[in-house]
């Protein structure tokens, strides 16, 4: 089975500023990959560049065996199959169960078979009995489980986060933490998860990725990633002792 | 004031021919050139907020310049356009409802794609993002930016509406207040004060914006259940 995605000379530049530069990488299918880095790393930049929002400046992308497109019915197919979650979901100022069912609407899902998606989507994330509260007056905890949902009901082959924790409280960081890894459990998942949270990465990762000022620096298996990193870098970042 | 009051109430009670035929032919031009203004500017809306090219700004300043446009200006400018010599005199439309619609478009276009602007820009690149990010289309991402920011859009419609509903210079200079032909609600005010008659101008006046009142509820109920999929 080939890989969610591989990655050969990606290099993201904005103006003379290179944001990425990935060399070659290939993320396994139905693994949790954590993509850690200080600010500015090019974390984001990748996920974006995964998520076919933004072309890379060089370099190809596969997903799942396919070159990536990045326009037209090539890039929505491809873009169907995998879903993303921004730091800062935003609402749609409609329902839950509207906002959840967005994604089945836009594929002219059935109604009937939307209902019973979106309904299995609400309960997973713990939100059964706010189908109908107006989304934009959530909490940002209740928000952030609402974007997982319609992301989550879309049933993708690979789902992106972009910090879906940055903001939440500690209660909050555990519910969205246990929904991530119950969903790679029961529908073997790709997950592509970019943090700050170094203790995070370690609870929830399969494989690490190290990003440092655009460079992947180092990946690993989590165990061994956090336990001996091999470049300077990666254990000074993980001591604290490089500070950025 | 007063006089006036009783005056509209008598109007609409005895069932007034010739005011209601100015009603009707008010609310059938201005409804007329909102709805082809919103079906224009809407969309034009959401091209300018949502696509990235050279120029861009520029033809925003245009748009957001032309929302102060003088009516007899519009007015003028269709006249040019449909008087006998004009490149579309062969059609003579000159003192014709259609020539007063063409006129009120000309000035509800940039109102309702300037306001469409305002209520879609500063959020139409997140909203944009998660679309794509959930599987939406082109065209399927643009009608949900547009309908996130429907409240916004309904009042530029809504501003539009006003605007033409009560404007008096462009449907004068096109349309000329012929009785039984284009005369509506605010030519027959110019007219009865031209006259002396300020009860029934006043009585005019009463019923336009009773008639505008009306509208505007309507049009706002509009913002609800839009976008549902249950």
């Amino acid at each position: 089975m080939s890989d969610a995605f591989t990655l050969e000379g990606v290099t993201k530049r904005y103006g003379q500023l290179e944001a990425l530069n990935v060399p070659g990488h290939k993320l396994e299918r139905g693994k949790i990959h954590v993509v850690i880095g200080p600010n500015g790393s090019g974390k984001t930049s990748l996920l974006r560049i995964l998520n076919l929002l933004e072309p890379p400046t060089t370099g190809t992308l596969t997903f799942c065996g396919q070159p990536a497109t990045y326009q037209g019915a090539g890039r929505l197919a491809l873009q169907r199959r995998m879903s993303m979650v921004f730091q800062r979901p935003v609402m749609l100022h409609r329902s839950v169960y509207d906002n959840v069912a967005y994604g089945l609407k836009v594929r002219r899902v059935a109604r009937s078979e939307a209902a019973k998606s979106v309904a299995q989507a609400i309960d997973m994330v713990g939100l059964s009995g706010m189908e109908k509260q107006l989304a934009t007056t959530l909490s940002g905890g209740e928000a952030q489980r609402v974007a997982l949902a319609r992301a989550m009901v879309l049933n993708p082959e690979v789902l992106l986060l972009d910090e879906p924790t940055a903001s939440l409280d500690p209660a909050s960081v555990v519910i969205v933490e246990n929904i991530i890894k119950e969903i790679n459990r029961q529908f073997d998942m790709t997950i592509i998860l970019v943090t700050h949270n170094l203790f995070q990465a370690r609870r929830l990762a399969d494989e690490v990725l190290f990003l440092w000022q655009g460079q992947l620096v180092e990946t690993g298996p989590a165990e061994k990633f956090f336990l001996k990193p091999k470049d300077p870098r990666t254990s000074g970042f993980l001591t604290g002792e490089v500070v950025y | 004031m007063g006089e006036g009051l009783k005056q509209a109430v008598a109007l609409l009670a005895t069932g007034d021919k010739d005011i209601y035929e100015i009603m009707f032919l008010s609310l059938r031009v201005s409804l007329t050139a909102v709805m082809i203004g919103t079906l224009i500017g809407v969309p034009l809306a959401a091209f300018l907020s949502l696509c990235r090219f050279p120029g861009r700004r520029l033809v925003e300043n245009v748009i957001f310049s032309l929302m102060g446009l003088p009516p007899v200006l519009a007015g003028l400018v269709i006249y040019l356009l449909i008087s006998r010599k004009g490149p579309l005199g062969y059609a003579s439309l000159l003192w014709t409802p259609t020539a007063m619609i063409m006129a009120q478009v000309l000035l509800v276009i940039p109102i309702v794609t300037g306001l469409a602007i305002v209520a879609i820009r500063g959020k139409e690149r997140m909203l944009a993002e998660t679309a794509l990010t959930l599987g939406a289309s082109g065209p399927q991402t643009a009608l949900m930016v547009v309908g996130e920011a429907r409240t916004g859009i309904i009042a530029g419609v809504l501003t539009g509406f006003g605007r033409v509903f009560a404007e008096v210079g462009a449907v004068m200079m096109v349309g000329g207040n012929i009785e039984h032909n284009t005369r509506v609600l605010t030519t027959a005010i110019v007219l009865e004060t031209r006259q002396g008659s300020f009860d029934a101008a006043l009585a005019l006046g009463i019923i336009l914006l009773v008639l505008s009142f009306i509208i505007s509820g309507l049009l706002l109920n509009l913002q609800r259940g839009v976008g549902r999929y249950v």
